[in-house]
């Protein structure tokens, strides 16, 4: 088992609830310090972007960092390196698109994370039916490719899915893209639930968490809580203090 | 694998295509091709679209011998007329066949994107005839390059949303129409302007666009009583070319000619030429050609013409392609502006600057001598009157 599965594991074990927080790769202060401030701050997991040109899957606030991310010469051996520098304890999965995998090859890809000591991969844009090979190429390398299940699908789906996935399952709460919702939304339950049967794996939340008051109800239902751009947000206005506190504050609501 | 077995269960011509999409997305994915499947042959479907092409678009469009534009270049040519379709161009065929589908499936919205206008346009023409609320996503630069399509669309009762994000123009619009999409897919249904996207998009534009084609390679056989030997048409992500090429792919003794946008230089940036000039990868749902930098990052690209202005391409051409079923070839900004001018002159046609790089391409005598040459003319050119004005004063883009 590898550690992202065997960290989520364990806390849901302990009766206790996962907080994933994520953060673009090559934003400006995002970097091995901030990396290991959200590790003491008691995430359980961290999820770092891959910025991509065109992130189809991501709202406003991630466009945004991506696009800083491009602009001031990101690569992807860059985000990796720092990943590895950061030598936090906790488990980090890299989030990014398809074709930076593609472009890179599936398994000069899944080597390139194992030498950086990475534990996972989520590509939202690959979805299960395209995912097969990627997917054993990662196993074979102790990297979790995790896999996204979304509102509105049907149970077969649910189990290809949950089949499939590894490390975990991101429950995608919503319909739409990244980004702060004005409350949690009513599929985010109907997903892990749909889900629940098919898979021994945690199954996460995350997409539109904004608060963590939303968190917290989440946690009610989930194994975990992913949140993206409502961490992202105060990095993009130019405040990480105010992003680590709102990382405490959210990690204090997700039990 | 033949046109009627291409692509396969999973969308994929070859190699290319696929469906590399959100998984929010998939069901209604799943919807349009069972849906597709069905309809495309159901006769009341074909019957009610068949009747709006010709009462509505004014289908079959004809073909024009272009007499004294074939005496200038040493071949026998002819035009298919797309330019004198409803809304001028062959978008609309593609736009009025998804609004149609859309409504059997019981979507109460529609959204597009464009990059030119013309898809935007025909999408709005076939909502306002349809009665169903259409939003627009267009990138903001192209709402400046194609000034009076914007006003079309508000006319015909779309809402226009200039995006900002990147370069501005098609690629940004395609990436906030499948956002829209991502958030809306209960109810909304989104009319893809090309033959890309992830499966069943690039099959469901084809088969609506064929009708080009098909009509074309049978007016051509009345008219000349033979095939022609070359077929040629402008690609950007591909729409009139596989509406084109369809009827004749395989047809021994018909070669197929796909122009891209060579725009102003073959570095990186300055053209479109994803087949000619790019590397196989993942955009917008499908695999296929794609221009992007040493990381994967799909790059900047330029044209004069919007409606080219995309840095990928549809999966099939990758295919069509990689099999040399088809040869792809680019021509210039300035050979489209030489094109556009002569066709002007010699024909009485001011085409769009889109199939104007067809004529520019075929000014530089690429065929052998007296070659009996179909064009597919996709548009006609009243959109990129500025831009050719401006160009053409010496402020070239």
């Amino acid at each position: 088992m590898s550690a992202l599965e065997a960290t989520l594991r364990s806390v849901r074990d302990r009766g206790a609830k996962s907080f994933v927080p994520y953060v673009t790769g090559g934003y400006p202060g995002v970097d091995g310090e901030l990396l290991r401030s959200l590790a003491a701050s008691g995430a359980d997991a961290i999820e770092v972007g891959i910025p991509h040109s065109d992130p189809i899957m991501d709202g406003g606030v991630i466009q945004e960092a991506s696009r800083v991310a491009l602009q001031r010469g990101t690569r992807l051996g860059g985000v990796l390196a720092a990943i590895a520098d950061a030598a936090i304890e906790i488990p980090v999965a890299v989030m990014t698109y398809a074709n930076i995998v593609h472009h890179r090859g599936y398994e000069a890809f899944c080597d390139d994370l194992a030498r950086s000591g990475i534990d996972g991969a989520i590509i939202p844009d690959l979805p299960v039916d395209e995912a097969e090979r990627f997917v054993a190429l990662g196993a074979a390398r102790g990297i979790d490719v995790v896999l996204l299940a979304a509102p509105g699908t049907t149970a077969q789906r649910y189990r290809a899915i949950a089949s499939a996935s590894h490390g975990f399952v991101y429950c995608v709460a919503t319909y739409g893209v990244t980004g702060a919702r004005d409350q949690l939304s009513v599929t985010a339950r109907d997903v892990v639930t749909a889900v629940r049967p098919y898979t021994d794996l945690p199954l996460l939340v995350g997409v539109g968490i904004a608060t963590p008051e939303q968190a917290r109800a989440a946690s009610a239902f989930a194994d975990g809580v992913i949140v993206g751009s409502a961490l992202m947000a105060p990095l993009v206005a130019g405040d990480p203090k105010a992003a680590m506190q709102l990382a405490e504050a959210f990690r204090s609501q997700i039990v | 694998m033949s046109v009627a077995t291409r692509p396969d269960e999973h969308g994929r011509f070859g190699a290319y295509g696929g469906r590399y999409a959100p998984e929010v997305l998939i069901p209604a994915l799943d919807e349009l091709t069972d849906a597709w499947l069905e309809l495309r042959d159901d006769p009341g479907f074909r019957g009610e679209l068949t009747d709006l092409l010709r009462d509505f678009v004014g289908r079959p469009t004809p073909i024009t011998h272009a007499t004294r534009l074939s005496g200038e270049l040493g071949y026998d040519l002819w035009l298919k007329r797309e330019d004198l379709a409803h809304t001028g161009a062959h978008k609309i065929n593609n736009a009025l066949g998804q609004v149609l589908l859309a409504k059997r499936l019981g979507k109460r919205r529609i959204i597009a994107e464009t990059g030119a206008g013309q898809h935007g346009v025909a999408t709005a023409t076939a909502c306002a005839l349809l009665g169903l609320p259409c939003v627009v996503y267009m990138g903001e630069e192209d709402t400046h390059r194609q000034a009076p399509n914007v006003v079309r669309m508000e006319l015909l009762g779309a809402e226009v949303v200039p995006v900002t994000a990147g370069m501005k123009t098609l690629k940004e619009a395609v990436n906030e129409a499948l956002r829209d999409w991502a958030a809306s897919v209960g109810t909304t249904h989104y009319v893809i302007g090309s033959v890309v996207g992830p499966h069943p998009f690039p099959t469901l534009v084809r088969d609506l666009q064929r009708v080009i084609g098909d009509e074309a390679r049978t007016q051509y056989r009345d008219r000349v009583g033979t095939d022609p030997e070359y077929v040629v048409a402008c690609v950007g992500g591909g729409s009139n070319a596989i509406g084109m090429f369809t009827a004749f792919v395989g047809v021994p003794q018909v070669r197929l000619f796909g122009v891209e946008a060579g725009g102003v230089g073959s570095e990186l940036g300055r053209h479109c030429s994803s087949l000619t000039l790019g590397q196989p990868g993942i955009l917008h749902g499908a695999l296929s050609y794609l221009l992007q930098d040493a990381d994967g990052q799909v790059v900047e690209t330029h044209s004069i013409s919007a409606g080219l202005d995309y840095p990928g391409v549809g999966p099939e051409h990758a295919y069509l392609k990689d099999e040399s079923l088809a040869t792809y070839v680019s021509a210039t900004d300035g050979d489209a502006l030489d094109g556009f001018q002569l066709l002007a002159r010699t024909e009485g046609i001011i085409p769009a600057l889109e199939p104007a790089h067809v004529i520019g391409w075929l000014r530089h005598r690429p065929l052998p001598d007296g070659a009996r040459v179909l064009v597919n003319l996709s548009g006609r050119g009243d959109k990129d009157l500025d831009t050719v004005r401006a160009a053409l004063a010496g402020d070239r883009p």
